[in-house]
Parts: structure tokens; sequence; C-alpha cells
């Protein structure tokens, strides 16, 4: 089952989950959104998360990006235990280790996109933001539209000045919940592409929630969700094949 | 996030609501300009009636008849009932001849009617002997001041204030014309110098005859033992050393006392410091009271604040989960909204401060009653309205700031 990272051998992997349980409590009723998740991703891995709806696969992002906390097992990102943090301590480790791509893009709307994309900077202290959020934008392909608001930019192109904001502080792994779920045929074809790109290129290990068997066939390794449990993890043919 | 920018962003968020911005700037102006323009009135009238006692001389003792509260100043007589002050007593204290004593001058005062021609005025009549004018430092600007000749006649002279003689005589040289006080005729000798300032009664109203005339003609009071009776006895120094005042004090205590047969005092001796503390109090008390009135509607302003900060932090909710989802501390997010509180709120300070500083010197040319009210622009109100509004900023901020900065990142990211 934790065949997508034995090839990482025994180095640390990003991502160690152990047990995760979610647990919601709505007045009596208990909605169990997650019923003790296990899995290891190693460094560079490209993963699809796939299930019906309502199988807890935003939950499971939300606790992976340190947005909520489980309401028990463990969870190491890059093998730190990430348990009673404070809340300041998970705002850091979201902004130096985590990239976020949300499926309604997030963006502030009275913000350029290079205000946007120097925004993970701005809480980071980082003085060469200007310039770092300069060539995220152009990594997207957006270098022609840095001083564009979101309400003056397609579908497509806001999602990738999201993808720039998730990318600019060089985390260690991206989190994309449904990258593609608000885009045509085509567009969500071309952010996949900048997906795969990236992780090829940069070995950036990325997360993506979807419903799409097209777009998880272009990652190495699916696993599947069902009621809050994983119910299969393997790699896919593009992985098997070796490309 | 530095300083700087998180004024930046603040100011953006601020621009974005222009309207709503600018009304919440608005209370807060309003009260800022409504407690500078009071306090600076209050302040105003302070220092003129500081500069209209001093007016009236310095180096001065006041000696008055019974024991006076000491908050209440010249003005209670809580014990008037049995006046004891003599014109025998002043003449006592000259004739002591004590060290530190320059001049006295006994007055006593009298409220009557004066007509001439078709004109009358009501005011206060003052009963004077020749030293007067120079103890009180109140001269004739044009005739000649009460002469000990007068006063040996009881002569019906008298000189009259500047508004006296405008008012009876208008248009007309007043010295050598005559007047009726009482049904008797006075022959004006002299008007006086214009004093100007208007302390409870000013002296531009006052009309002055010998004391001995007031004696005889006009008011006649004598006690039991048939001494005339005076309202007040000044007494020039030759320096303001505490020592002479004190030196002073105590040799005509001890002479008066003598006089009276007393242990405990039947009169008050004051120096012009203490009647200006007891007015200040006063004055004082006033300036505070109308400071708090106006103080309210800085606490209305600041509310607004509070009330439009609550707003935003509703409108933006999934603004600062998205702010919080790339790493903004809770920290970060209190700061924000603070600055864009205090921002706010100091923008009215200073708008207020201009404002109210505008009011303060334009109502200083408006006349109130018949005076006409000195507003005083002293920085202190300035500064302290513009360190009242940061802090209103900060106190009225802190709540919405600090509901923004505790939102879990997950519900503020899901907010519709
Ligand atoms: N804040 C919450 N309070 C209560 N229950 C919740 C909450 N968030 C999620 N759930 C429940 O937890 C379960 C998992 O939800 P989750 O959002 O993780 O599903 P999902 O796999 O992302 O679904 P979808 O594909 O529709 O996005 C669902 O039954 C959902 O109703
Ligand atoms: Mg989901």
């Amino acid at each position: 089952m934790e065949s997508g990272s034995q090839e990482n051998g025994n180095a640390t992997p990003v991502v160690r989950v152990q047990d995760l349980v979610k647990t919601y409590h709505m007045g009596l009723i208990d909605v169990h959104a997650l019923r003790g998740v296990s899995f290891d991703i190693g460094k560079g891995e490209i993963v699809a998360i796939m299930g019906h709806s309502g199988s807890g696969k935003s939950t499971l992002l939300n606790l992976l990006g340190c947005l909520d906390a489980p309401t028990a097992g463990s969870y190491f990102l890059d093998g730190e235990l990430v348990g009673d943090l404070s809340d300041d301590a998970l705002a850091a480790i979201r902004n130096r280790k985590i990239g976020f791509v949300f499926q309604s893009f997030n963006l502030l709307a009275r913000m350029s996109a290079l205000e946007q994309v120097e925004m993970p900077l701005l809480y980071a202290r980082d003085r060469q933001r200007r310039q770092r959020a300069e060539e995220a934008l152009a990594v997207v392909g957006l270098e022609d539209r840095m001083h564009h608001k979101p309400s003056e930019l397609s579908g497509g192109q806001q999602q990738r000045v999201a993808i720039a904001r998730a990318l600019v502080g060089n985390p260690s792994m991206v989190l994309a919940d449904e990258p593609t779920g608000n885009l045509d045929t085509a567009t969500a074809n071309e952010i996949m592409e900048l997906l795969v790109l990236l992780n090829e290129e940069r070995r950036i290990t990325t997360l993506i929630v979807t419903h799409e068997a097209d777009v998880a066939a272009r990652t190495q390794r699916v696993i599947r969700m069902v009621d809050g449990a994983v119910a299969a993890d393997d790699l896919t043919a593009r992985a098997e094949s070796g490309v | 996030m530095s300083l700087a920018d998180g004024v930046r962003l603040a100011l953006r968020a601020l621009a974005a609501n222009k309207l709503r911005t600018s009304l919440t700037v608005l209370g807060m102006v309003i009260g800022v300009a409504a407690v500078i323009a009071l306090m600076s009135l209050g302040a105003g009238a302070q220092a003129s009636i500081e500069a209209n006692i001093r007016g009236t001389g310095s180096n001065l003792l006041f000696i008055s008849p019974g024991v006076q509260s000491a908050t209440g100043g010249r003005f209670v007589d809580v014990s008037a009932t049995s006046p004891t002050l003599t014109l025998a007593d002043a003449e006592a204290i000259r004739d002591a001849a004590i060290p530190g004593i320059v001049d006295i001058a006994p007055t006593r005062n009298t409220n009557a009617s004066l007509v001439a021609g078709g004109n009358a005025f009501s005011t206060q009549i003052i009963g004077v002997t020749p030293s007067y004018a120079e103890v009180r430092t109140f001269q004739p600007q044009a005739g000649r001041f009460i002469t000990d000749d007068d006063l040996r006649r009881r002569a019906r002279v008298i000189a009259l204030g500047q508004t006296i003689a405008t008012e009876l005589f208008p248009g007309q040289n007043p010295i050598g014309a005559t007047l009726r006080l009482n049904n008797q005729t006075f022959t004006v000798i002299a008007v006086m110098e214009e004093s100007g300032q208007a302390t409870f009664q000013s002296r531009d109203n006052q009309a002055l005859v010998p004391l001995t005339t007031l004696q005889t003609r006009i008011s006649p009071s004598r006690t039991l033992a048939g001494d005339d009776i005076v309202s007040e006895i000044s007494v020039t120094l030759a320096d303001e050393d505490e020592a002479t005042i004190e030196a002073v004090t105590n040799e005509v205590s001890a002479l008066l006392r003598l006089r009276h047969d007393v242990t405990e005092d039947d009169f008050t001796i004051r120096t012009q410091q203490d009647i200006i503390e007891a007015l200040g109090e006063v004055t004082g008390t006033l300036t505070l009271f109308l400071g708090a009135i106006a103080g309210i509607s800085l606490l209305v302003g600041g509310i607004g604040i509070m009330n439009i900060m609550l707003v935003s932090v509703t409108e933006r909710t999934r603004e600062i989960g998205i702010r919080k989802a790339i790493g903004a501390r809770r920290r970060d997010i209190l700061v924000q909204f603070l600055i864009e509180a205090v921002l706010v709120s100091l923008g009215g300070g200073i708008a207020g401060a201009v404002i109210g500083g505008l009011l303060a010197t334009y109502m200083g040319g408006v006349s109130f009653g018949g005076r006409s009210l000195e507003g005083a622009l002293t920085p202190e109100p300035v500064i302290l309205a513009l360190a009242v509004s940061v802090a209103i900023g900060l106190v009225f901020g802190i709540y919405p700031a600090n509901r923004a900065a505790r939102l879990r990142p997950i519900e503020a990211l899901r907010y519709e």
C-alpha cells in the first residue's frame, strides 16, 4: 500500500500521517470525516487524492495544510510532529512550508497579481519580495499580467496567480483542492500541465484533490478515499512506465 | 509584517470604503474639535480673569471684613452679618507705619443709578480716597482724580469709567458736566482710563466718588460706635517677597485684632495670588466640565469606530482566512485592524484639532453678554486630543481587531 514512498528509500518523508482521525460534532451527531488515515508522502512526489463527495478529501488536505487540527492521530511534516503547536507556530509552518491552491482561487479582490504573490513574503518579512514575486509570476507565465487585479484576469490566469502565490515561498509542498474544478477542460489541462511541470522541474511535492480521472492520471500516485478511510493507494500507469 | 507595510495596507483598506471611512472620521472630528474649542475657551477665560486681577495693581493685599470661605473667594462672605472693618482701622494701619506697606486705600461700595439728560445707568459706586488711583493702578484718562480737598469737603464730584461716560454722555465731553445721583447733583471730574477686561464687574462700569461723600451723602453706614464702615482696604506692598507678605499680614492682623478686641480674626487678608487661585479653581472646574461634555462626543466617535471595525471584520472574514492560510499570525491580523482603527481616529483627531483651533480663535472675537471671550489655544489640549484620539483608536479598535485575529483559519476561509 505504501508503494508510492518506497522509491524514496529511508529518506525522511515530507508527510507522514498515522491513524489520523477527524470528527466533527454537530450537536448530538458526530460526523466521522476521517477514520484513521495513515500514509507517507516522499519528497518530490505528485499525488492525487480521489474519492466521492463527502469522503473526507478536503478535510484531509486541511489537516495536512495545518489549517485545522486532527481529533486524533499524528502528523509529521518534514519529520517534525505537528501536534500541539500554537496558532502562531502553525501560521509560520503554513507560511514557510505549505502552498495552497484552492478551487475558488481565494485571491484578494483589491490587489494586483504582484501584490497577491508578495503577500506570503510580507508575513515572512522577506526584503526581496518584489523580485521573488516577479519571478514566481514569470514561472506561471504571467509576467505581462503582474499589475492586473483578479477581476481583470481569466479564471485560468487567476489560478496561475494562486499557484505563483503558493510557490513563491519555496514551500515543502503544494496542496491543491480541486484546482481545476472551476475551469473549462482546456484551461484545466493547462493548469495541470503547470503543476506537473513544476513538480518535475523543481521537485515540489504536490498533493492534488480531484474528481477527474484524467487529472489523476497525470500524477504518480493516487490515494483513494472512501468514507473517511484510505481504500487504495497505488502508483499510476505514468509512474510505472517511468515517465 | 513591518509597520510601514501595515500602514500601507490599512490605508488601502480605508480607501476602498471612502464614504464609510469619512463618516467615521467625521465622528472623531466633531468630538476632538469640541474638546479643543471648549477647553481653549475655558483656558482663555481663566487667562483673561487672571490678567484682569493682576491688572488691578501688583503687590496688593486685600483686607475685608468677616471670615470668608477659602474656596469661595471674596464673593462669598459667610459672616458678613456684622461688618467690622472701619475707616478708623484703615487710618490706624496707615499710622502704624508698618514696614513693607507703601500705601493703603480703603473703599466702600454701593449701587446707585446715575442720570444725565435722558440717559440713566445703574451701577456700582465706589467710595475712594486719593491713594486709590496709585494703589489700584487706575488713573484718569481725562480730568483730575479725587483729591484730599474733595475728601475733606465731601465734594459732590464723580469720576466715571469709560463705559458709563459714553453711555451717559454720548458724543460729548463729560468733564465738567453734571449728573444726578440719588437726587443730588454731581460734577464729573474725570473719565478713567480703559481697563478693558471683564472679570465679574468691569472697572469700566464703575463710578468713583470721595469715600466721605459716599458715607455722608449717598449711603451712610456706621458701626454702633459711630465709626464709618468700609468694604475693603487695599494695601500696596514694597515688594512681592513671601517674607514681606507674611510680615505685613502678621502685623496688620495683630493690629486689627487688638483694635477689634478679638482673639479670632473677624477679617480676612488675602493676597492677589489667593484670589487668582480661588478663581482658578472655579474656572478650572468649569473648563474641565466643558471638556467632559465635549469628551462625551469623543466617546461617541470611538463607539462609531468600533462599530465600523466590527462590520469590517465580518465583511472581510474571507480575506482574514486567506491571509491566515498563507501565514499571517494572530499578531499580524491584530495589528492590521488596529492600525486601521488608529488611522481613522488619528485622522479625525488631527482634523478635529485644526477645526477646534480655528473655532477657538474665531470664537475669541465673538462676545457673549457684552464680554468678549478670549480663546487661548494652548498646545496642551491639542496634544491631549491627539493622544486621546490615538488611545480611542486603540481602545475601541482592540476588540474588533482581536476578534479578527482569533478567527480560526478554516472557518474564516469557508465564510461566505
Ligand atoms: N465544518 C464541518 N462541520 C461538520 N461536518 C463537516 C465539516 N466539514 C466537513 N464535514 C463533513 O465531513 C465529511 C467530509 O467532508 P469533506 O469536505 O472532507 O469532503 P470532500 O471529500 O472534500 O467532498 P467534496 O468532494 O464534495 O469536496 C462530510 O460528511 C462533511 O459533511
Ligand atoms: Mg472537498
